[in-house]
């Protein structure tokens, strides 16, 4: 033990891992986020049929998945879905609203204001940051190549 | 003179203590798995009517102590110290049940290590001849553990499989300078080490060079070989962390292959439970041994047992720095003759 360097070490202990599953993590995660995105094109197409022009049908179908995410939480059902489906149902929007909802609930303990509130983003929090900032970037790119065209 | 310290880390009792009295309290999970039949009381709501998972897991702790006591035929009156620590931010599982005993109390931290702390600290008061009956205690829950080292419950992630489940529960011994034994005879205290491992959904590997620290140096200063125990089983390396130990003791010429286990390991069937490379937390080693250990040991069935609990020193923000996990092990010798 003690000849061996903790790179050495770091190495042979990287070995004892059982190896995560890839293939059915990413055969799962097709299946789940496949399923979700044909739940959000049928409310869609829902919306659509009901006569809403297409801004509208887009705001509305978000709306109803986080609805159905954030439920989901709550009915403590999207942990075992996010556990099957990994990425596949943590990168649509139900995930989105799952990485909300759940930590709003775990900390109800500590109050509305310094529980719910201030711990409602601890994980969709640098998302939000991450995401928004890109957006501005690439906006701003888009400008400047586009400027007087 | 440290007259009862013997070779490097080692501390050999003059009158060793007698374990006269334990009590466990597991989370339905754990009274699901293969050592239920061992655990005194099991619930069947993990929040046990409380507002919150923390006071859920004091409301463990302070029952689990309060039924040892009982147990032994005592008070409260009757102990001189009560000795305890938990996972949580300041041991608060801990303190708040002092706070309920009024018992003088020492709170330690040694994660998940604290069971054999706390028991190699309780025995060197009583044959220090600074107490009589000594309390140690700690205690573990699953979903406290999860919101302050990781995510919330109803956010849908997957875990490694190196992950451990933490043990919902609590263990308290209570020892005394008379009784018929079981007896701790040799407590061991661990050095830190630490290997570099920065992974804490890996918490077996970053502690099994701590363990095999501890029990080589057990066995420097004690000259006792593999073969004099009955069982060796460390706190919760887990199935990697197991593995590792096999694996390196052997390179060093001690083949464990028969005798060594891990609480973790025996606690959970991971296939049918789902735990992954099994159970941790600072109940993981306290109801296995309280449980399970003390009570075969009483029926005869081990005679001589080495206890080495197993603790991963670092905190969230540390690891969040780029800072390594450092390792400990503690182990005590629990006989059931004096010598």
């Amino acid at each position: 033990m003690e000849n061996m360097t903790n790179k050495e070490y770091q190495q042979y202990a990287e070995k004892k891992i059982p190896k995560p599953t890839y293939f059915k993590n990413m055969l799962m995660a097709f299946l789940v986020g496949g399923i979700i995105c044909t739940i959000g094109q049928l409310i869609r197409n829902w919306l659509f049929n009901s006569g809403l022009d297409e801004k509208a049908v887009a705001g509305g179908t978000s709306i109803i998945l986080v609805f159905i995410g954030a439920l989901l939480t709550g009915l403590g059902v999207y942990d075992k879905i996010g556990k099957i489906g990994g990425a596949g149902a943590a990168i649509p929007i139900t995930g989105f609203s799952n990485a909300i909802v759940s930590p709003a609930m775990e900390h109800r303990t500590e109050g509305l204001i310094f529980g719910v509130a201030s711990k409602m983003f601890i994980i969709a929090g640098p998302v939000l940051v991450y995401g928004v900032s890109s957006s501005v970037i690439v906006g701003i790119l888009y400008l400047l190549l586009t400027k007087g065209r | 003179m440290a007259i009862k310290k013997i070779g490097l880390q080692t501390v050999k009792f003059q009158n060793p203590p007698s374990i006269i009295s334990t009590y466990t309290i597991v989370g339905p999970k754990e009274g699901e798995g293969p050592l239920k039949d061992y655990f005194d009381y099991i619930l069947e709501d993990d929040v046990w009517g409380q507002a919150s998972f923390e006071k859920a897991e004091a409301k463990i702790q302070e029952e689990t102590i309060k039924a040892a006591i009982t147990n032994g035929n005592l008070t409260n009156q009757d102990i001189d110290y009560l000795l305890a620590g938990d996972l949580l931010n300041q041991i608060i599982s801990s303190t708040y049940t002092a706070r309920q005993l009024s018992i003088p109390y020492y709170g330690l931290y040694g994660a998940c290590s604290t069971m054999t702390e706390s028991l190699s600290l309780g025995a060197m008061l009583i044959d220090g001849g600074f107490a009589d009956k000594v309390v140690c205690a700690t205690s573990s829950h699953f979903s406290s553990a999860e919101r302050q080292f990781r995510f919330p419950l109803e956010y849908g992630s997957q875990r490694n499989f190196s992950a451990q489940w933490t043990v919902t529960g609590a263990g308290a011994t209570i020892l005394s300078s008379t009784g018929d034994g079981p007896y701790i005879t040799y407590a061991t205290t661990g050095k830190i080490v630490d290997k570099g491992i920065k992974d804490a959904t890996n918490m077996g590997a970053a502690m099994a060079p701590a363990a095999i620290d501890t029990l080589i140096t057990h066995f420097n200063d004690t000259g006792f070989s593999p073969n004099d125990y009955d069982l060796i089983i460390s706190g919760d390396l887990g199935r990697v962390g197991k593995a590792i130990v096999l694996d390196l003791m052997k390179k060093e010429g001690y083949d464990l292959s028969n005798l060594f286990t891990d609480c973790g390991v025996e606690i959970f069937d991971s296939e049918k439970q789902d735990t992954h490379a099994g159970g941790s937390g600072c109940a993981c080693a306290a109801v296995v041994f309280n449980g399970y250990i003390y009570k075969e040991m009483k029926k005869g069935n081990f005679k001589r047992v080495l206890l080495m609990a197993t603790g991963a020193l670092h905190s969230t923000t540390i690891n969040q720095q780029g800072e390594s996990i450092p390792g400990i092990a503690h182990a005590i010798t629990i006989d059931i003759n004096k010598d």
